[in-house]
């Protein structure tokens, strides 16, 4: 493991289980909405960092790397700058970074990037000069030797980036999941945030498989707000299946007619679902925390974790 | 094999616009092979050609017609059609891009436009009727190391460390898409995802080492166009 130089990091070494969350800045220069919801998860006073999206779904929005900024200053949250290397090539993402560093971010997650076709501008070149274990070589390489891919050196103090690189539980076959991790590990990664994950068994089925690599690892988990996401989760997210139980519960909720009481059962049933959740990974020993990607819904957050914690 | 597609007879009357005579030469190479650029489609062109003028314009068109062995090489385009061709003359090159370009370097006062768009360097499945890309001439070829299933070119990200997440039971999460001759989407195929093909070959193979194998990025300068051998 390299140095820490984010919060995250530093909280992963000292052996803390963290937590960490999701905001999604859209295809607009008006960043209210996302300002709002980076107070609320700094306010929990739980999450230690959360992420911010660069383009998801290849879907055209703001640059991930103002909105960290702008998020890290107005809110005083930390931030995990995504970063896709499917729209930019070597020099853009260095110059990115480098941008990122004089700003003061701390964790990079890096990334292939879905394909523009899946997003909103199927027109586009997809550049993919690098694939997302390239792009974790690169910012390990400026970190630790000052130079970039082609030796050339970066002038003055090195940035200071944390590395985060993206897992995938539900992976078939998991082997070539777990070969995947070993090159990300090999190239600098120091952490791994996962693809949503319902079925624990799952989750713990990749922490087992892949603890040999010896990665701090952070599982990913989605709350679902009504019986509708649960169940487009199953259905239309490659390779997510939902608990069939999880979903029998879902669609009990929805026949109560009283939106309050609706609310209020379905908080309690993924509060006692992902506590359960949680204090079964938790067990694991490269498992050091959680991301909960609760776009939309952030009062279950630190409900979950305060029911984990107590 | 050089893939071509026929551009829309529309298209290729409008590039012709108010030419008096006009040469289609066609190619014994790869899109003669193919049936898309040989002697047949060459006739077939000369009819077309003449037929649509005619109801269009209320013309007649001059057509001159050739086939040479290979268009991409320019002694033979030059020794092949120079006979022929007049110097008003418009020519119309039934080949890949470079068969256009070779006959406009031996021709340099004359115009000549592609009937065909050219597609990909491909494998013919002959019981389907399809092409399939299998090489992008990337110039650093590394299928000794890939299960000689190449990455560059099927996959659709070309990385090199896959495969990517978009890697769903064993298939790609963007398809093939089959054009109409407008290049409007018509079908969409499931396409298998390269690094899963790759992983499964290396597996039976006992090499998942070179699976494992971490790949830097690719010096970009090898596959920097335009090339010169």
């Amino acid at each position: 493991m390299g140095e820490a130089f984010s919060n995250l990091m530093k909280a992963i070494k000292a052996g803390e289980f963290v937590y960490t969350g999701e905001l999604e800045p859209h295809k607009s220069a008006d960043l209210t909405e996302v300002l709002a919801w980076a107070k609320m998860l700094k306010e929990t006073g739980r999450i230690v960092a959360a992420n911010v999206t660069d383009n998801p779904q290849s879907v055209g929005s703001v640059s991930s790397l103002v909105a960290s900024y702008l998020i890290q200053r107005e809110t005083g949250l930390e931030t995990i700058y995504q970063l896709r290397a499917s729209d930019r090539n070597r020099l853009a993402l260095l110059s990115d970074l480098l941008g990122a560093a004089a700003l003061g971010l701390r964790n990079v997650l890096a990334l292939t990037g879905d394909h523009v076709k899946k997003g909103d501008t199927v027109e586009a070149m997809p550049v993919f000069d690098l694939d997302g274990t390239q792009l974790t070589d690169m910012i390990h390489r400026m970190v630790y030797e000052g130079r970039d891919l082609s030796g050339n050196e970066i002038h003055g103090p090195r940035p200071m980036f944390n590395i985060g690189a993206a897992g995938n539980p539900n992976a078939e076959p998991l082997e070539m999941e777990v070969l995947k991790l070993e090159r990300k590990a090999e190239v600098g990664a120091d952490f791994v945030q996962t693809q949503v994950v319902f079925d624990v068994d799952i989750a713990l089925r990749y922490l087992d498989a892949t603890e040999h690599i010896e990665v701090p690892i952070l599982i990913g988990i989605f709350p679902p707000k009504s019986y509708g996401q649960a169940e487009f989760f199953d259905k239309y997210v490659p390779a997510v299946s939902v608990p069939k139980e999880l979903l029998e519960h879902f669609k009990e909720f929805k026949q109560i007619s009283d939106k309050e009481e609706r609310k209020e059962k379905i908080n309690e049933y993924n509060v006692e679902y992902f506590t359960e959740f949680i204090k079964r990974i938790k067990k694991k020993s490269t498992c050091k925390g959680v991301h909960i990607m609760a776009v939309g819904y952030p009062e279950v957050v630190s409900q979950i974790i305060e029911s984990v914690e107590k | 094999m050089i893939v071509v597609k026929r551009k829309p007879l529309e298209e290729i009357v409008k590039m012709i616009g108010s030419a008096e005579t006009v040469v289609i030469v066609g190619c014994d190479g790869c899109a003669g092979i193919y049936q898309e650029g040989g002697e047949k489609q060459v006739e077939l062109m000369r009819d077309l050609l003449e037929m649509s003028m005619k109801l269009r314009e209320k013309r007649d068109l001059n057509v001159k017609t050739a086939v040479v062995l290979r268009q991409c090489d320019r002694q033979i385009c030059s020794t092949s059609l120079r006979p022929l061709i007049a110097e008003d003359d418009f020519i119309l090159s039934m080949a890949c891009g470079v068969g256009v370009q070779t006959i406009a370097q031996v021709f340099e006062d004359h115009t000549v436009v592609p009937a065909h768009d050219t597609l990909f360097m491909g494998m013919q499945d002959r019981e389907q009727g399809d092409f399939y890309e299998l090489c992008r001439g990337c110039g650093d070829c590394m299928l000794f190391e890939t299960a000689s299933i190449c990455p560059v070119t099927r996959c659709a990200k070309s990385i090199l460390n896959g495969p990517c997440g978009g890697c769903v039971n064993g298939k790609c999460e963007v398809p093939y898409e089959v054009r109409d001759e407008k290049a409007k989407i018509i079908e969409t195929t499931e396409k298998d995802c390269a690094w899963y093909l790759i992983y499964q070959r290396l597996k039976n193979n006992g090499r998942l080492d070179l699976f494992r194998k971490y790949r830097p990025p690719r010096n970009r300068t090898v596959s920097g166009f335009p090339r010169r051998l």
